[in-house]
């Protein structure tokens, strides 16, 4: 009997939740099982480094690694994948965009480490003491990863095959890729494994979308009522469904809540911090400076908002010193 | 213009780079006008011809900055003269939501302008364009694609400690 497909999974600097996606495959994941050997998922099963190593080049049918990458460790271990697979899907919106860790790109390396180690209230370090690459003591040497400066996503350390969008991706695009993968129908190197449409387009409230916005003030959903069946745009709930790739069949929007842009910008546009930010501010209603800077004023955080997840892919990457 | 740019390639002496996106009926038509009379500026502003400033995509800008420009300049028609009505209002408002998100990720404010000229003010180029430039000379090079290099060095310098010792501890 020929071997079994080999699929193994590994997490970077993310926060579990794409582990739990795949979880989520419910009872479809004994077909999964079923149709293929898993030979490393750190979070499910006791798989080590060592034993990856052992196995020859290109022998795993394809890698799905999700998370970003933050630390030497995190760097090491995508190569090492990448070199024991065929394929490699860069899995949630942190392998594929830098995600929610790449908003640590507004800051230094420096300053991260200041805040955690030093100046964060439930911080008491009075000697400062920040941890060592490298500690020899009388029981050996013990080291520890690198931690970068910036904050990159997968395919800016290794090649990347293909692309699972999401935070995390649906059960169902995860489902829909195995099947592709294993039925070798596989598309054009590079995609992203969701459909190349606006969110928008598939968005289950788009017949009340008005076409001038004429926005005077953005509220934020916890300061106001939200009509379950109304444009949230047209709700002045910053949304990023326009400038968002659709595929999630608008899950947030069916729990009442706006598009956060967790999937990405469609192959149309490159940076989509830049787009939504052009869509949505086109739409203000006032004509001056005075006036559109008021209704700008009640967005925040606009870095933390239209880059959400894609600073680190964005065109400026990170901030500038 | 070409010598310009010579110069920042080469690194003899570095001269600021501004890309000036100018709209079509307005801005352009002015810059036209400025050559016409031949009103002497600052040879710093590589323009690009566009319909209309509300045609400027912010992914345009972005982009200027990340390959290397130092400034990006936006002419278009004053308000209530856009030859397609609203075009001008758009851009300012993408102006001023672009402005305070850059200036959250460290580009500095004078770098980026908007600036409405009509197509008779030929000598508002020339002053602004010396303007910018010599705002932008004061600041240096913002240099991102020098930047992106550098940052990436973390990488490689990694690479070649993972390869040199391969003792690295993990979990």
């Amino acid at each position: 009997m020929p071997d079994k497909p080999k699929v193994a999974f590994y997490w970077c600097a993310s926060c579990g939740g794409c582990e739990e996606s795949v979880v989520d495959l419910a009872e479809n994941i004994l077909d999964v099982v079923a149709a293929v050997d898993i030979v490393m998922w750190p979070v499910a099963m006791d798989f080590k480094k060592k034993d990856v190593e052992a196995m020859p080049d290109s022998s795993i049918l394809v890698s799905m690694v999700n998370g970003a990458i933050r630390t030497s460790e995190q760097e090491e271990m995508a190569k090492l994948m990448r070199k024991k697979s065929k394929l490699v899907i860069a899995y949630g919106s942190c392998a594929h965009m830098g995600g929610i860790p790449g908003l640590a790109n507004q800051f230094e390396r420096e300053e991260v480490l200041k805040y955690i180690y030093e100046d964060s209230p439930s911080t008491i370090n009075p000697q400062k003491t920040r941890p060592e690459l490298k500690v020899i003591s009388d029981e050996g040497t013990v080291t520890l990863p690198n931690f970068f400066n910036v904050v990159r996503a997968l395919d800016q350390v290794i090649d990347v095959d293909y692309y699972l969008p999401g935070c995390p991706p649906t059960p169902k695009l995860l489902k829909q890729a195995l099947e592709a993968l294993l039925a070798g129908k596989l598309p054009e190197k590079g995609a992203v494994l969701a459909p190349d449409i606006a969110l928008c387009d598939e968005c289950p409230r788009k017949d009340t979308k008005p076409s001038d916005l004429n926005f005077t003030e953005f509220k934020r959903p916890h300061s106001t009522q939200i009509d379950p069946k109304v444009c949230l745009l047209a709700q002045s709930i910053l949304c990023m469904g326009p400038a968002t790739r659709g595929g999630c069949e608008g899950v947030c929007i069916s729990g009442n809540m706006p598009c956060t842009g967790c999937f990405g910008p469609t192959s149309h546009v490159r940076d989509q911090g830049a787009k939504i930010l052009s869509a949505i501010a086109s739409q203000i209603e006032a004509k001056d400076e005075k006036g559109i800077d008021e209704t700008l004023a009640t967005i925040p955080d606009p870095v933390g908002t239209f880059y959400r997840y894609g600073l680190p892919v964005s065109l400026l990457r990170k901030k500038v010193k | 213009m070409t010598s310009a740019n010579e110069h920042s390639i080469s690194g003899n002496k570095w001269e600021p780079r501004i890309i000036a996106f100018f709209c079509n009926w307005c801005t352009y038509t002015a810059a036209d006008l400025a050559g016409v009379s031949r009103i002497r500026y600052a040879p710093n502003a590589r323009i690009i011809r566009v319909m209309c400033s509300g045609r400027i995509d912010p992914q345009f800008i972005l982009d200027a900055f990340s390959r290397g420009a130092d400034g990006v300049l936006i002419g278009g028609c004053h308000p209530g003269d856009c030859h397609y009505m609203e075009g001008n209002y758009k851009a300012l408002r993408r102006t001023q939501l672009l402005k305070r998100m850059m200036k959250d990720i460290g580009i500095e404010e004078k770098r980026f302008r908007l600036e409405w000229i009509s197509a008779s003010e030929g000598e508002r180029v020339k002053t602004v364009i010396n303007e910018m430039t010599e705002q932008v000379r004061a600041l240096g090079p913002l240099g991102l694609p020098e930047k992106f290099i550098e940052w990436d060095k973390e990488l490689e310098s990694l690479e070649h400690e993972i390869n040199g010792k391969g003792d690295t501890v993990h979990a």
